[in-house]
């Protein structure tokens, strides 16, 4: 295994997708060192900006210890292997990843888990904006895998998204699974406006409250509850929506019937 | 300058009728030279290698308002090619809509040297002219679209042809243009009205006039004017199933304007025009009828607009088909009226092998190509970025020179396309004598550029050499190698200059834009009445309007003698 440590407090963002199992494989501790990255404008060596230490231990990988909330693209196009990072994790954390495991033992920066295809991301804080969602202008969201957050995430998550789950243990702001298409999207609390905006396929499930819901949405039924996954099922009951029709679109969302007493009087004269 | 000699390579100059013989090219000047002093001269080793005069493109967008809002409404049609800057060349962006720089370098790559902007609205001249200048490494020319343009609708609606011819005049000058493009005649004045044009002889809103009139109008304006080009025309109905017949039709009706041996027309993107059937499902080639009637006329040249299998863009001035695409598509899309000009539409399109439809569109594509016996009628473009990005031509090269390729992609085509497609009994490979007609020769010969697409004393030291050997390879069976020679030229020579060795720009030089000056007996007036129609239904005055001299970075100027 690889110990990372921050030698100093960041001033400049660092870009450094050498962080990744597969580039570490069969390096030396010196090899390692001398990788590049760029700090600000500059190149420098990962050796410049961390210790390295190797132990016996085989798994994690990689352990970074210290906050590395200004190191961006951390695990990027990771295919293998696990890194465990103590502390706060810069953008684009496992983004296009491929497969293996990011465990981020603090709060994620925008983009984590940016268009990946496999694998599994657990963040045991909040995460920023754009989790899982693709670069700006870019429509290749996440594919498949899992991401598991424990706090809140931000706007614009899951954008784009076609396939895969997105577990969220907090509440989501606004834009979730904007364009989504497929795959599964769970937020256990509440979910912020314009939920699901441009969907057309894939489901989105609240269990908490709603702020709003876009008029684009109809409702279809209720159902008592609804499968995250093949280990996981929600309990409901949930009104179904279908949408978004503004796209033609045949996406569902599942909205608690308990905590969304709002829209009771709204849509159930419509079943 | 300095001399360059290009020694012992296989010359294919279909202008000059020499067919791979080992020769030498000599350069000075920027020109093609009987001689050069051997001892000063940079010398070329060429043995063993193809060379052609520099590619020359008939048909792409590459500048103006469509294909720059085309950029703005496709950022994921960017992030997945991003150019980096090297020592000579910039950054810029691809796929389907390079940016300006981009465009120029990839073009040079392949070879090619020419390049026509076959669209631009007269409102947007002055932006095109901007970005014109921005693309390196090529000549280039653009066509002002004046198929609906309201004065020339007024004045075959009044019958006045010769007024008509002053008026073009004006208008290619006045726009730096080179020649008369005519897209959907009648259709986008229509479209101002939410209405179209559905056969050539349905009356345009509030002229009274027909397609036809407009077509063979101008095609009589263009002769009276002698222009070098031909009318260069996007037929009614494109897109459509059954539209070969008004394809035909269209051919017909210019059969009656006079002609001295050249052609009176050039249809662009036919594949889009030679759809039998009548609805998606049932959709058929119409390649058989349209190359016969080619083959038996000599009135008409076309390009091909071949499909290529990728995600690119559709941009064209043909409003209502975009609006018909995107009922089809459903993807984002962007629709415009230009006041009183022309109308403009953008949709994204991924053609795909799986889509019966598209892969039946690829088909006929190169139908078209092969059954038309005579290259000279037979342009190879894709319409870019319409049908696929120009920097796919190596593969529809290696399409048009064998079967083999074309057998081996049809192979992973939609069954029902499979069945449909005329090309398992197509026998044709074209030499590399005739791809150098359809890639240089023969659209140099159709734009009537003197000094283009040959080798000849004279011309102008544009020249590819490919890293092909004739002699010692099959083209048709070794058709992946012959499609990386195409795709990465060992040199591209541009004025004389090296700018391009191993498939690498190695020199920057800027294009010339040519544009024609038109001189008529009579100049047309430009008399308060028509201020006046500027001032109410332009939002630019007239004083803005004209595209000055100093626009336009590298100019040269064309002058031709009208017979008006």
């Amino acid at each position: 295994m690889i110990v990372l440590t921050p030698l100093k407090k960041f001033q400049f963002p660092i870009h450094a997708e050498c962080i990744n199992p597969d580039v570490f494989q069969g390096k030396s501790v010196e090899e390692i060192a001398s990788l590049q990255v760029w700090e600000g404008n500059r190149q420098k060596k990962l050796g410049d900006i961390f210790k390295i230490e190797a132990t016996t231990h085989e798994t994690p990988n990689i352990t970074i210890n210290g906050d590395v909330s200004e190191v961006r693209r951390i695990g990027q196009g990771m295919k293998n292997g696990e890194i465990v990072i103590n502390g706060d994790a810069g953008m684009h954390t496992g983004e296009k990843m491929a497969g293996g495991k990011i465990t981020i033992n603090g709060n994620a920066g925008g983009w984590t888990g940016s268009s990946m295809k496999k694998g599994l991301i657990e963040i045991h804080g909040n995460a920023s904006d754009y989790l899982a969602s693709p670069y700006r202008g870019s429509t290749e969201g996440m594919r498949g895998g899992k991401i598991v957050v424990d706090g809140n995430v931000g706007s614009d998550s899951g954008s784009h998204l076609r396939g895969g789950l997105i577990k969220i243990k907090g509440s989501a702001g606004p834009f979730l699974g904007f364009h989504m298409s497929d795959g599964t999207i769970h937020v256990e609390k509440n979910a912020a406006s314009r939920l699901g905006a441009n969907m057309t396929g894939g489901k989105i499930v609240v269990s908490g409250s709603v702020d709003e819901l876009m008029p684009t949405f109809t409702i279809d039924s209720i159902k008592p509850k609804v499968k995250i996954d093949d280990t996981e099922t929600a309990q409901g009951p949930f009104y179904v929506f279908l949408g978004d029709l503004a796209e033609k679109g045949n996406g569902k969302l599942f909205i608690s019937k308990a905590n969304n007493a709002q829209l009771g009087p709204i849509y159930e004269k419509y079943l | 300058m300095t001399e360059i000699l290009i020694k012992n390579g296989f010359v294919f100059d279909p202008l000059n009728k020499i067919n791979g013989e080992k020769m030498d090219i000599a350069i000075k000047n920027g020109k093609i030279v009987e001689s050069v002093n051997e001892q000063k001269a940079k010398k070329i080793d060429a043995a063993g290698l193809t060379v052609m005069p520099g590619g020359v493109d008939i048909h792409t967008h590459i500048a103006g308002g469509e294909v720059n809002t085309g950029r703005m409404i496709r950022p994921e049609d960017h992030v997945k090619d991003v150019v980096s800057k090297t020592s000579i060349t910039r950054s810029g962006t691809g796929y389907s809509i390079p940016s300006t720089f981009v465009t120029g370098y990839r073009y040079a790559k392949m070879g090619y040297t020419t390049v026509m902007n076959p669209s631009m609205a007269p409102l947007g001249a002055k932006h095109t002219h901007e970005e014109l200048n921005d693309i390196p490494l090529l000549d280039k020319a653009t066509f002002p679209l004046l198929g609906d343009w309201w004065f020339v609708l007024e004045h075959l609606q009044r019958g006045d042809l010769e007024g008509c011819a002053r008026h073009v005049a004006w208008m290619l000058e006045t726009t730096k243009g080179y020649a008369i493009k005519i897209v959907n005649p009648g259709g986008l004045e229509s479209w101002g009205f939410g209405r179209n044009v559905h056969s050539i002889d349905d009356t345009v809103p509030n002229f009274d006039i027909t397609p036809r009139d407009i077509m063979c109008g101008l095609a009589k304006v263009n002769k009276m004017l002698n222009l070098p080009h031909s009318i260069h025309l996007h037929t009614n109905n494109l897109g459509i199933p059954g539209n070969y017949v008004t394809t035909l039709e269209t051919m017909k009706a210019l059969e009656n304007v006079p002609t001295d041996g050249r052609p009176t027309c050039h249809i662009t993107h036919l594949q889009f025009s030679s759809f039998a059937g009548d609805n998606w499902g049932n959709m058929k080639s119409a390649a058989e009828e349209i190359s016969k009637y080619i083959n038996n006329h000599n009135h008409i040249t076309f390009d091909m607009g071949q499909i290529v299998f990728t995600d690119t863009t559709t941009m064209t001035a043909d409003g209502p088909f975009e609006f018909t695409l995107y009922q089809l598509s459903g993807h984002k899309w962007v629709n415009t009226d230009v006041e009183t000009e022309t109308s403009g539409g953008i949709i994204p399109m991924h053609y795909k092998r799986t889509s019966a439809v598209n892969a039946l569109q690829w088909s006929i594509g190169l139908e078209l190509a092969l059954l038309v016996e005579d290259p000279w009628k037979v342009f190879m473009t894709t319409d870019h970025p319409n049908a696929g990005p120009f920097f796919a031509y190596p593969k529809i090269m290696a399409w048009l020179i064998s079967k083999k390729a074309r057998m081996a992609t049809l192979a992973k085509c939609h069954k029902k396309a499979q069945k449909r497609s005329l090309l398992p009994s197509v026998k044709r490979e074209l030499s590399l004598y005739e791809l150098a007609i359809v890639t240089r020769a023969g659209q140099a010969k159709a734009l009537g550029l003197k000094n283009k697409g040959h080798l000849g004393v004279g011309a102008d030291a544009d020249i590819a050499i490919y890293d092909i050997n004739p002699e010692k390879i099959d083209v048709a069976k070794k058709y992946k190698t012959a499609r990386k020679a195409f795709g990465n030229a060992a040199y591209t020579i541009k004025d004389g200059k090296i700018v391009v060795k191993d498939g690498e720009v190695v020199q920057h030089t800027d294009g010339k834009t040519m544009w024609l000056d038109v001189k008529t007996a009579e100049q047309l007036k430009v008399d308060e009445e028509m201020k006046l129609k500027f001032k109410k239904y332009w939002t630019v005055e007239y004083e803005n309007y004209p595209v000055y001299d100093h626009y336009v970075k590298v100019p040269e100027i064309i002058s031709v003698k009208a017979s008006v």
